[in-house]
């Protein structure tokens, strides 16, 4: 997880400065900060509020709010690779809990948890708009559908 | 044969860039429009069309466009939703993700139209690979001079940012999508006023789908007429399904509208898988009321699916067959409810969580005969008494199946199992 520096700050407080002139209120910004806040520094951090609430003046409660509100938004340090699973309806009946299960059983990784050693973090997603292919979840940035347990093994070997 | 407007050039990879779109004969209609019409031609041609907003309400396109246009407020903000959020749905993203310039230039020519210069794609934070294509192609459509500060060299002025969301269902919603525009907690909105009056920061604000943006150009290109010759009367044009569950061809149909579920699940999509037997559909989305396999003989429009019990939603078609639990399905449907209310009120922040748990009760088979009244009880004491569409649906839905399911309910307390495994 990249550590809060003064160059990583400063980073935000530009793109925060830029994203100023797309929207008509400095509040406006918090969205797309908050995104950049998560990829400079891993998660929504502490200091990554406090340098968004100084420069849009939006006071940290209302920031904290915000991040809290939605759901994909990481408040708290992740593992260095996140498994977003979807568990809804399309995914459920076909058998997308049984890949819950298996996290667990070959992983030892439960919903909302890390793994030990840090590689992968798991979040149960409520549909990600691939219920054709279910099951289906997302790997950092990318997509894959049609899992099954040996499916699901290959893939996260590629995750180190 | 039924010609496909929205899909037609989908699985051509060059049409994702603006030279292989303009090779099909992309952004000819926004050149048609801006040269030779008025934004008042617009709107009159869109309202004659008779197109519905595709994003579930079914609410006049034209007409909304007339209030906004109407309005002497300005700037006034045009906000592409796609944050398509209800499970089962997935009909905008091959638009997204194969097609961008088809929405950027019907949202173009909608801006030209209600003379707005400032357009938002709130575009669902689940769907990463569409905000790149999203991106390139607005970079594109710039550099062509078809969006920026003189389109078209017209003195026509209008761009567009790409917003993403953070996974809050509720942001679909359009004022809670505004809010979240705003950069506050997604949550509903009074209304009226309504956002054609007064919307992003209080201006004057058109939202709408996807897929309804999707339909423009060829309004503008070929007239009301040919596109009102689609479909249904009152429901014209060509509707995005996307189908999931047990069907053979699960994926996302371009079809008329007002074709029945019995063609999209039989003729179109294969059929029951592995030979099962046909148990139930969910129309429009897990917010829509179920549907008994005798009635999949209707039409799938606005007008008609409402006269079944049930609603068009987003056409999100979810197939059950005799292999699947009722009851779970509505734990897990609940379980979605009660984790994206957004909690402003009572009836449906709490009343989710209740159903939720006494379902989960029924599921266990931890539950008694007066769980199942206690659980009527509640659902019809959410249904009809919340602030926004999401907690009477999660009630609605609920109570449709109980009564069409209700002797599974019933077998599920009494036997402590399912009776589908
Ligand atoms: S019905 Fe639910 S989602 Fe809608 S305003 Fe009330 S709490 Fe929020
Ligand atoms: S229900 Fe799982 S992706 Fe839609």
């Amino acid at each position: 997880m990249p550590q809060v520096t003064a160059d990583r700050l400063r980073l935000l407080r530009t793109t925060v400065c830029d994203l100023m002139g797309l929207y008509a209120s400095r509040q406006g910004v918090l969205l797309p900060s908050l995104s950049a806040a998560e990829e400079i520094f891993g998660f929504v951090s502490p200091e990554a509020i406090e340098e968004v609430s100084s420069v849009t003046g939006v006071p940290t409660a209302e920031i904290r709010g915000v991040a809290t509100f939605y759901a994909m938004y990481k408040t708290k340090p992740m593992g260095r690779h996140i498994i977003q699973l979807c568990t809804n309806v399309s995914c459920m009946i076909e058998g997308a809990y049984d890949l819950v299960a298996y996290l667990e059983e070959k992983y030892g990784l439960t919903p909302g948890g890390t793994t030990s050693d840090g590689r992968f973090s798991l979040i149960i997603m409520e549909c990600i708009g691939a219920c054709g292919t279910a099951p289906a979840m997302i790997l950092d940035t990318d997509s894959y559908d049609n899992l099954t347990k040996d499916r699901l093994d290959t893939v996260l070997e590629n995750y180190k | 044969m039924f010609e496909k407007i929205i899909l037609k050039n989908i699985d051509d990879p060059h049409t994702a860039s603006i030279t292989g779109y303009m090779a099909v004969g992309g952004y000819k209609a926004l050149e048609q429009a801006v040269g030779e019409l008025t934004p008042r031609d617009i709107i009159d041609e869109i309202k004659s069309s008779g197109l519905r907003g595709r994003g579930g309400a079914g609410f006049p396109t034209g007409m909304k466009w007339q209030f906004a246009s109407l309005d002497p407020k300005f700037p006034k903000y045009l906000v592409c939703n796609a944050d398509e959020g209800e499970p089962g749905t997935f009909k905008d993203r091959p638009i997204l993700e194969h097609n961008p310039h088809l929405l950027i230039e019907g949202m173009i020519i909608s801006a030209y139209a209600l003379q707005s210069t400032r357009g938002y794609i709130y575009l669902r934070g689940e769907y990463p690979h569409a905000k790149k294509v999203l991106e390139r192609a607005i970079e594109e459509a710039l550099a062509k001079g078809y969006l920026g500060n003189d389109i078209l060299s017209k003195h026509f002025r209008f761009n567009i940012t790409v917003h993403s969301g953070a996974g809050a269902y509720i942001c679909g919603e359009e004022t809670a999508l505004l809010d979240s525009l705003e950069g506050r907690r997604g949550q509903p909105r009074l209304k009226p006023p309504f956002p054609v009056n007064s919307g992003l920061w209080g201006k004057p604000t058109i939202v709408n789908n996807v897929e309804t943006f999707a339909n423009i150009p060829y309004i503008v290109s070929h007239g009301a007429k040919a596109y009102s010759s689609i479909g249904v009367k009152d429901c014209p044009g060509p509707k995005l399904f996307s189908v999931s569950g047990r069907v053979n061809k699960p994926g996302v149909y371009e079809l008329p509208m007002g074709i029945s579920l019995r063609e999209i699940i039989y003729n179109h999509c294969g059929g029951i898988k592995d030979g099962g037997a046909l148990k139930g559909v969910i129309p429009g989305g897990i917010s829509t009321p179920i549907i008994a396999p005798e009635n999949i003989d209707c039409p799938m429009d606005y007008v008609h699916l409402p006269k079944y019990g049930s609603m068009l939603g987003s056409g999100a078609v979810i197939v059950f067959d005799d292999s699947v639990c009722i009851v779970k399905v509505y734990e897990r449907a609940m379980k979605f409810f009660e984790h994206e209310s957004c909690g402003k009120c009572t009836p449906c922040r709490e009343g989710t969580a209740w159903m939720r748990a006494i379902l989960e009760r029924i599921e266990r088979g931890d539950a008694s005969e007066r769980d199942l009244e206690t659980l009527h009880d509640v659902a019809e004491n959410v249904a009809g008494k919340t602030f926004c569409p999401l907690g009477d649906g999660a009630a609605g839905v609920l109570l449709a199946a109980m009564k069409i399911f209700r002797e599974e309910f019933e077998y599920h307390i009494k036997n402590k199992r399912c009776k589908a495994q």
